[in-house]
This record gives C-alpha cells, sequence and structure tokens, in this order.
C-alpha cells in the first residue's frame, strides 16, 4: 500500500537563507495581525455587532481616552516583564512556559514581605520587589536545574509549576494567609499603605513597575548587543555544537537564563499584586494569562529585545480590547484568549516564509535526475547553516 | 481480604481517572513515533469535550457526541499537521499555540452549555466472560465506561500495529530517519500527516469521555492540565504503548490513593498532586535513562526538508 506512494520530482526547490529580511518579517507579522482582525471582524457580525461601530469603540476606550490608554499601558507591564524574560530564555532555547507560575510565585512572595514583616516604611516596596524576584527566579530554577543537570523536558516541567503555583495561592488564601474578613471569595489581607504602589493620578497604572520594566528592557538589550554574556547567548541560541566548540559552559548560561526570565516574571506578579489588587488574590484574577501571553510577545520580538515594548504595548491592547469587548458590547470575555491563540499561530505558521524562497528548478534538472539520487545531490549543494553562521556572525 | 477490596478499588477507580490520559498518551505516541510533537494535546482535548458535549446534547445521542469529540481533536490537529508538515514552522510554537487556541475556542463555543447537566450521558457496563475473572474482573472489567475498555483495547492495537507490521515499521523510521525513508522512494509527509491526525482524533476521544461520561457536562476548566501529563505519560512510557497503559494505571493509582488522605490534607494541596508527581515521573525517567533521551525518536521535532540533514 505504502510502497505505491512513489513521489515526483517538484518543479520547485526552496531556497533557504540565513537572514530574513526585517521589511519581510514585519510585513508577515503585521499581515498575521491583519488575518486575526479579520476574524474578530467576523465575529462581531456572527455575535449581531455593527463591526464599524465595535472597532470605533474598541479604540476610542483603548488608545483614545487617556483612562483607556492607561488601562491599555497597564495591561502591557506585566507582558513586558514577563516578554523579556522569555525572549532572553528563548534565545538559549530554553523553552519556558512558566511564566505564569512564576509570576504567581512572584505575587506570593511579594505578599509575604507585606504582610508579615515589619520592615521600615520605604524599604518595604524595595523588599517586595526583591522577594518576588527571588521566588520567581527559584520558580524557575527548578525545571532549569532539571533540563541542565538530567536532561527533563522543561516545556512540561515548566506548565506543571503553573499548576502547582495556583493551588499554592489557592491554598494560601483558603488557609493560612485567609483574610479574617473573607466570606465566600477568598483573599489575604489587605496590604498595609507601605506596600502599596503609586499609580499616576486617578488611573490604575502602577508606574515604578513600568519604570522598572523599561530599565530591564534596556539592560537586557545591551547586554545581548555588547557583552560577552551577550556573545554566548547568541552563539548557544545559533548552535550548540558551536558553543561547545567555543568552550561556552551550556548549561551555566542556561540556568542563568532561565533564574533570569523567572525573576523579571516575579517582578511581574510583584506588580500585579501590590499595584492592582492590594492583596494577594484568585490566582485567575491575579494573572489573567499574562505568562502564557508573553510567550506570544518574545516570539513577536523574534529576538530582539527592543521590540518587546510594541509587542507588549499590541498585547496590553488586546487585553484591554476584550474588557471592552465584554463590559461595552457584551461580547463573550473569551476572545482575547481566541485572538491571543491565534495570533501565535500565523505568527508561526507565517515563520519560514521569511527564512527563505521557492525558485523554480531549471527544467533540465528536473528531467535529468533519477528519484533516488535525490536527496544525495541535495544535500552537497547546501552548506551546514548552523555552525557557520554562529562563527561568522559571533564577533559583535 | 480487607487489602484485596483495597487494591481491587484502587485499581478500578484508577482506571477511570486515567482513561483520559490512556487515550490522549496513545495518540501522541503514535504522533511522536513518527516524529513529529504536538504540545496542543490540551486544546484537542477541550475541543473534542466541548464539541461532543454539544453534539450529544443537541441530538441526545453521546456516540454521536463521541464521533464529533474525536473528529473536533482531529481537525485540531489538522492545522498542527499543515503548520508543522507543510509549511515546516516550529512544531513546538505550532502546538503551543494550538493549546492556546483550543482553550479560548471550546470555552467560546461552550459558553451556552456551561452548567447544564448531560441528560442522557454515557453508562457503565461490564465486559461479558472477562467480568467473572477472579481478581482481574472486578479489577478491570467491571463497571467502567465503553470508552475504558476500548482504551485498553486500542493500546494492544497500537502496539501491534506500531511494532509488527509493515505500516508501523515505515511509521517508525519516518521518526527515525526520514532521509532513508525518502532515499527508499517513500513519502515522509502522508506518514507524518496520518500519525498526527490518528493523534488528533484519539485526544478528541480522551476529552470526549470527560464531556460525556466521567463528568457529563461542560465547563471551562474541564481539561485542566490532564493533556500536559498525557504528554509527560507519553514520554514516561518511552513511547511504548503498552508502557502508556502500565504508566496509566501508575498514575491513576497514586492520585486515587492520595485522595484517601482526604480528611488529612486541604483539599488544594491534594489538587496540587498530579501535577507534582508528573514532574516526578519525568525526573524519575531521565535518572533511569541518563543524560541521553534514549528511546526518543531520533528524529522527533525536527520537520523534514528533503536534502537537509
Amino acid at each position: 500500500m505504502i510502497s505505491g506512494l512513489r513521489r515526483q520530482r517538484s518543479l520547485h526547490r526552496w531556497e533557504p537563507r540565513a537572514e530574513a529580511p526585517a521589511w519581510r518579517v514585519m510585513l508577515v507579522t503585521l499581515a498575521a495581525v491583519g488575518v486575526a482582525a479579520l476574524v474578530v471582524t467576523w465575529v462581531f457580525v456572527a455575535y449581531g455587532v455593527a463591526p464599524g461601530e465595535a472597532w470605533a469603540t474598541i479604540v476610542r476606550r483603548t488608545l483614545l481616552e487617556p483612562r483607556g490608554l492607561s488601562e491599555t499601558v497597564r495591561k502591557a507591564i506585566p507582558l513586558l516583564l514577563a516578554g523579556i524574560g522569555l525572549l532572553l530564555a528563548f534565545r538559549a532555547r530554553f523553552w519556558n512556559i512558566g511564566a505564569e507560575g512564576q509570576i504567581l510565585a512572584g505575587a506570593i512572595g511579594a505578599t509575604a514581605i507585606a504582610l508579615f514583616t515589619e520592615l521600615p516604611g520605604p524599604l518595604v516596596v524595595p523588599a517586595m520587589f526583591l522577594a518576588g524576584m527571588l521566588a520567581g527566579a527559584a520558580w524557575g530554577a527548578v525545571p532549569a536545574l532539571l533540563k541542565a543537570r538530567m536532561g527533563v523536558n522543561e516545556i512540561i516541567t515548566t506548565l506543571m509549576f503553573n499548576y502547582i503555583a495556583l493551588y499554592l495561592v489557592r491554598w494560601l488564601i483558603n488557609g493560612p494567609w485567609k483574610a479574617r474578613s473573607a466570606t465566600g471569595f477568598s483573599y489575604s489581607e489587605r496590604f498595609p499603605a507601605d506596600a502599596v504602589l503609586p499609580t499616576l493620578g486617578a488611573t490604575r497604572l502602577h508606574w515604578p513597575t513600568l519604570a522598572i520594566a523599561l530599565v530591564l528592557v534596556a539592560v537586557v538589550a545591551l547586554l545581548l548587543a555588547r557583552s560577552r554574556f551577550g556573545f554566548e547567548v547568541e552563539v548557544l541560541g545559533r548552535s550548540p555544537e558551536a558553543a561547545r566548540y567555543a568552550g561556552i559552559d551550556a548549561g551555566r548560561v542556561t540556568l542563568l537564563l532561565a533564574a533570569l526570565a523567572a525573576g523579571a516574571a516575579g517582578l511581574a506578579g510583584v506588580g500585579e499584586v501590590a499595584g492592582i489588587h492590594r492583596r494577594l488574590v484568585e490566582p485567575t484574577q491575579l494573572s489573567l494569562g499574562y505568562g502564557y501571553a508573553a510567550i506570544l510577545v518574545a516570539l513577536l520580538a523574534r529576538g530582539k529585545a527592543l521590540a518587546v515594548v510594541p509587542a507588549a504595548l499590541f498585547l496590553g491592547f488586546v487585553f484591554a480590547a476584550g474588557d471592552v469587548m465584554r463590559v461595552s458590547l457584551r461580547l463573550p470575555s473569551q476572545l482575547p484568549d481566541v485572538v491571543t491563540g491565534l495570533v501565535l499561530l500565523l505568527v508561526v505558521a507565517s515563520e519560514p516564509l521569511t527564512r527563505g524562497r521557492w525558485v523554480r528548478r531549471d527544467p533540465a534538472e528536473v528531467a535529468v535526475a533519477a528519484p533516488v539520487a535525490a536527496p544525495v545531490a541535495a544535500t552537497v549543494d547546501e552548506p551546514a547553516a548552523g555552525a557557520a553562521d554562529a562563527s561568522a556572525e559571533g564577533g559583535g | 481480604m480487607d487489602v484485596d477490596v483495597l487494591v481491587v478499588a484502587t485499581v478500578a477507580r484508577a482506571l477511570a481517572f486515567a482513561t483520559p490520559l490512556l487515550w490522549a498518551a496513545l495518540g501522541e505516541v503514535i504522533a511522536e513515533r513518527s516524529g513529529v510533537v504536538n504540545l496542543g494535546v490540551e486544546g484537542m482535548m477541550a475541543l473534542g469535550a466541548v464539541t461532543g458535549f454539544a453534539v450529544a446534547f443537541t441530538t441526545g445521542d453521546v456516540w454521536w457526541g463521541l464521533a464529533a469529540a474525536g473528529l473536533a481533536g482531529m481537525a485540531g490537529s489538522a492545522l498542527h499537521a499543515f503548520v508543522a508538515i507543510t509549511l515546516r514552522a516550529d512544531a513546538y510554537v505550532s502546538g503551543l499555540s494550538l493549546t492556546m487556541l483550543g482553550l479560548g475556542l471550546s470555552a467560546l463555543i461552550g459558553r451556552a452549555w456551561v452548567g447544564r447537566p448531560l441528560p442522557d450521558p454515557m453508562r457503565t457496563v461490564d465486559v461479558p466472560w472477562l467480568r467473572d475473572l477472579p481478581l482481574l474482573g472486578p479489577m478491570l472489567f467491571q463497571g467502567q465506561y465503553v470508552l475504558t475498555y476500548a482504551a485498553l483495547l486500542a493500546a494492544v492495537v497500537a502496539w501491534a500495529l506500531l511494532f509488527h507490521t509493515r505500516g508501523g515499521l515505515v511509521l517508525r523510521s519516518v521518526g527515525e530517519n526520514p532521509t532513508a525513508v525518502d532515499a527508499a522512494g517513500l513519502h515522509v509527509r502522508p506518514v507524518r500527516y496520518a500519525a498526527v491526525l490518528i493523534g488528533g482524533l484519539l485526544a478528541g476521544i480522551g476529552g470526549g469521555y470527560l464531556s460525556l461520561a466521567y463528568r457529563p457536562s461542560w465547563g471551562e476548566g474541564m481539561v485542566n492540565g490532564l493533556g500536559w501529563i498525557a504528554l509527560a505519560l507519553a514520554i514516561f512510557a518511552m513511547w511504548h504503548p503498552l508502557r502508556v497503559v502500565l504508566a496509566g494505571l501508575l498514575f491513576g493509582a497514586c492520585f486515587t490513593l492520595a485522595f484517601r488522605l482526604q480528611t488529612v490534607f486541604p483539599p488544594e494541596l491534594l489538587t496540587m498532586l498530579p501535577y507534582a508527581f508528573t514532574v516526578l515521573a519525568l525526573v524519575f525517567t531521565a535518572w533511569r535513562r541518563g543524560r541521553h533521551a534514549f528511546g526518543a525518536p531520533e528524529a522527533l521535532g525536527r520537520p523534514y526538508l528533503r536534502g537537509e540533514r
């Protein structure tokens, strides 16, 4: 049966290239976003909402009105922090899907400081950020250690740690940390005034976290472009083989990157509890899936640290638009999840388009080549990509 | 005497709990044996669960619901197959986006059915003859859903097909060394497509078990990480269908026993156990096989492009 499936030589040949041109990446990304926007428009029609009016409402309430704009930026904060972390992790091929759990771990760390220590007033917030970062980093370091030392699949362990963190928070707010006043919904005691972040005017934009996020993005951009560490990350990401020849300790770099990434997500968790909820709350309200959306932020940025800013703002817009759809347009609250998944799928599907192109074969080549000889012949005219690239471009 | 009763009850409960894991993990074993990793299991199970429930609710027939559940899982996997095999995009990210899309879509589709019980859910049955076996009868062949018995059968069939037929040999070869299969004049991609689609079908059935039999209802948190646990199970079983059954029973037994501690531990900590146990199982697998991924298909996760090594 299967031997009947003899193949034919195709008329086109795939020609890969080392570096995708920036305009092409941009175009493909915008096309992916455009398709997602079309799908949303279709959903508007399906739910009997006039699409033009709906889009106008969304744009006005998320971008044009000051309050709406502040909500968009506020939702971009955790995405910025978790996103820049994941960008680092992904560059070293550490598939951290656990930002969501690391955000929750950071929130737990911050809550422990806010509720159970007697620090002098001005020290409380810095201590909370520090504790949140360490808690997040510890939460991410365990899967990283297991991966680096034993080769345990990090995709599954980081994901399992998300669930473990979720139930840990749920246990804390239902058990040892439960507020005395809490009936029905569970949450912790309210943070004291010293442990609450200032916000911009009457909005919910907790600017200290935003400032930390922007500084972190700048530092990572600098680190990747100028330092020895950045070089090691670059080589490791392009070819683990080349990294080994260059004497780079892959385990150490992976561990460091994973801890950094998880620490950044932990900071995001601090911002959410100290800036918005002002107490430890139900985990699905604490992080609205920011950890998963941050994966898309990192992938949209395609390895470029500064590109995390527009990518996070875009997803902040998607989240804020979701609120508008739910509250003003009475559309289902699950739409942003669908949009996030769809954009992710479209972006990953269109990725190969940026990496090469189909070229027409010489007709003579098609006619002459014997089927069995084909794979051998094709391997010869194509140099091994990975190792050669890394050593050629590693100078900077 | 008492111990017998405990063991029998534990295995029977474990089997009921493990059934969706078995379906999904068997599907993933087949897909991964062909070299295509699919992280979309969670999404495919959610799509299967919601579609199965919707169709069973509307038609009043759980078997139509089950068919729809399988097809929904398959449709999700077709998306992944197209992106990962034809477009040769990153299979990990593609599967991940399938999970996000599947969870979002199923929540969107299922809004109308949240909190409504299925009027005519799947019923438990006994297996004739086998039910009368001493010990094994009450453990495996009494009071379970047809889907549970079918999962055991599916594991044996998958094992026979994978390891004792020519088609299975081709499938495994595609996962180990696609270049050699190509050089032998066989097509790589149709084989991978078939494996991924079968994987989706089985994951969808696993989702259908949840919404049609195990908890005949629909809610957003229904799959709740079972798809990811199934992925871990495939690794833990080292990509072998029969070991999937043993591993699934072991998983199920651990959770069942843990839930007997309900009086001692708070419920949130008990709910945490399956996920913690999954991590431990992966650590154990890694420790047993050393640093090299022994047993994993050689070409796992790598798209095939003719002429590329």
